[in-house]
């Protein structure tokens, strides 16, 4: 059976059918067609499928679609305001921070997250931050570094 | 299979729910539950649910702690009253996890972290279902727990006096690392000698469990290096871990004592 859910997404009401004890990862996906959220191991391990639920991270593949009814969503998709890309993504350009890819969506949301609490972390506070999310390609290093100077303001490449 | 959601206002409507239903499972943070349906488990044909406020409850007066079955991580970490918890919270998981998953949820895991502490603050678990409600202690729970049979209300237990409560948990991975085990720890000290300390482990067996005997080699003893050597010599007794892609069974009997004697000298694992 399928239910009906309401969310804003990035700013904007979405209606959506969510299957029985469908994950928030499948529905933003599937049913909405956010492809920018990726899935990785359906377990809540690996962090790329993080979003913000009401500006907290959360990891969408053990979310509960139907539990999410009425709350505020932001993708990576909804990062970028117009032709700027927001300070994060200017960063991890600049630094090199992604390489495959594929955990960068998740790495910018948890580093948002991070962002919007904490304007001004330490180096401490970003490793913390990220400490869920698995990257296997560039070292962690790199995304380190790119948080730090998007919280200092460092980046400063535009789209 | 198609999964029915159901969701209750009232924690009593979802323990009945749970208790008359086969094949259905409480959900809370839903990051053991999630888990389980997204490899499709056969055996969740129902996931019940509630929106009731009081799931969500925490209570801290000077003697005692009452946590909702449904409060999380993060919202301990958020709470200055609960600073004694901090470090083990804080272990659990990444920040995204411990934006979900809860105290009664911990009651289910394998290496349950905040279980472990629970345990060594001598909690009692607060329960509802087919039975109506009852209170039973932690290590009885424990010991004999199973999912979908009952729903967790809340966990309360005495408040302990401030640095009372000692946690390590042992990974290989830093700062998020699954755990190769945890130990808790609260020694009540009486004229400088242990009196009635409470010791717990995670990952030493399928579930987390106390350390009896160590608990009992230490009592009257001083905390000191010759105080302490008894139930170090006993520390593994009563444990039997796995050998798994963490650790070997071997190994964790081997660093057991090992941090168990750092934690009884004051390490700070924190």
């Amino acid at each position: 059976m399928k239910t009906p859910i309401q969310i804003r997404l990035n700013g904007e009401d979405v209606a959506a059918f969510a299957d029985g004890g469908a994950n928030l990862l499948d529905v933003l996906r599937e049913s909405i067609g956010d492809l920018s959220v990726k899935g990785g191991c359906w377990q809540g391990t690996c962090g790329t499928c993080t979003v913000l639920i009401d500006g907290a991270p959360r990891l969408s593949c053990v979310t509960l679609a139907e539990s999410c009814a009425g709350k505020s969503i932001e993708t990576v998709a909804g990062l970028r305001r117009g032709p700027d890309l927001h300070p994060l993504q200017n960063a991890f350009m600049e630094r090199f921070a992604a390489q495959c890819g594929y955990c960068t969506p998740g790495m910018l949301m948890a580093a948002k997250a991070l962002l919007d609490r904490n304007p001004n972390p330490t180096r401490e506070n970003v490793v913390e931050a990220i400490a869920g999310n698995i990257c296997r390609c560039t070292g962690y290093e790199p995304i380190i570094e790119a948080v730090l100077d998007a919280a200092r303001g460092d980046s400063r490449r535009r789209a | 299979m198609t999964i029915t959601v159901k969701t209750f206002a009232r924690l009593a409507d979802a323990a009945a729910a749970l208790a008359s239903e086969r094949g259905a499972r409480f959900m809370a943070g839903g990051t053991l539950v999630m888990r389980a349906v997204n490899e499709a488990d056969p055996a969740i044909e129902t996931i019940v649910r509630s929106t009731d406020p009081s799931f969500l409850n925490v209570a801290v007066s000077s003697g005692r702690v009452e946590l909702g079955g449904g409060v999380t991580m993060a919202a301990i970490l958020a709470e200055r009253e609960l600073a004694f918890l901090h470090p083990v919270a804080r272990v659990v998981g990444s920040p995204a996890l411990r934006e979900a998953a809860t105290v009664g949820g911990n009651l289910f895991a394998t290496r349950g972290d905040f279980a472990t502490a629970l345990l060594a603050l001598d909690a009692t678990v607060m329960l509802a279902g087919g039975f109506g409600q009852r209170e039973l202690q932690l290590d009885e729970f424990i010991s004999r727990r199973e999912h979908g049979a009952s729903l967790v209300l809340a966990v309360a237990f005495k408040r302990p006096p401030a640095e009372a409560l000692r946690f390590a948990k042992v990974t290989r991975v830093h700062p998020k690392g699954m755990s190769v085990l945890s130990i808790a720890a609260q020694l009540p000290l009486a004229s400088g000698r242990v009196t009635g300390a409470r010791i717990a482990y995670a990952g030493m067996a399928p579930t987390p469990l106390r350390a009896k005997a160590a608990e009992r080699a230490l009592e009257g003893r001083a905390l000191d290096a010759a105080g302490i050597a008894p139930a170090l010599a006993v520390a593994a007794d009563g444990t039997s871990p796995a050998d798994d892609a963490i650790a070997s069974a071997w190994w964790r009997r081997e660093i057991l004592p090992i941090h168990l004697r750092r934690l009884l000298l004051g390490a700070n694992y924190a």
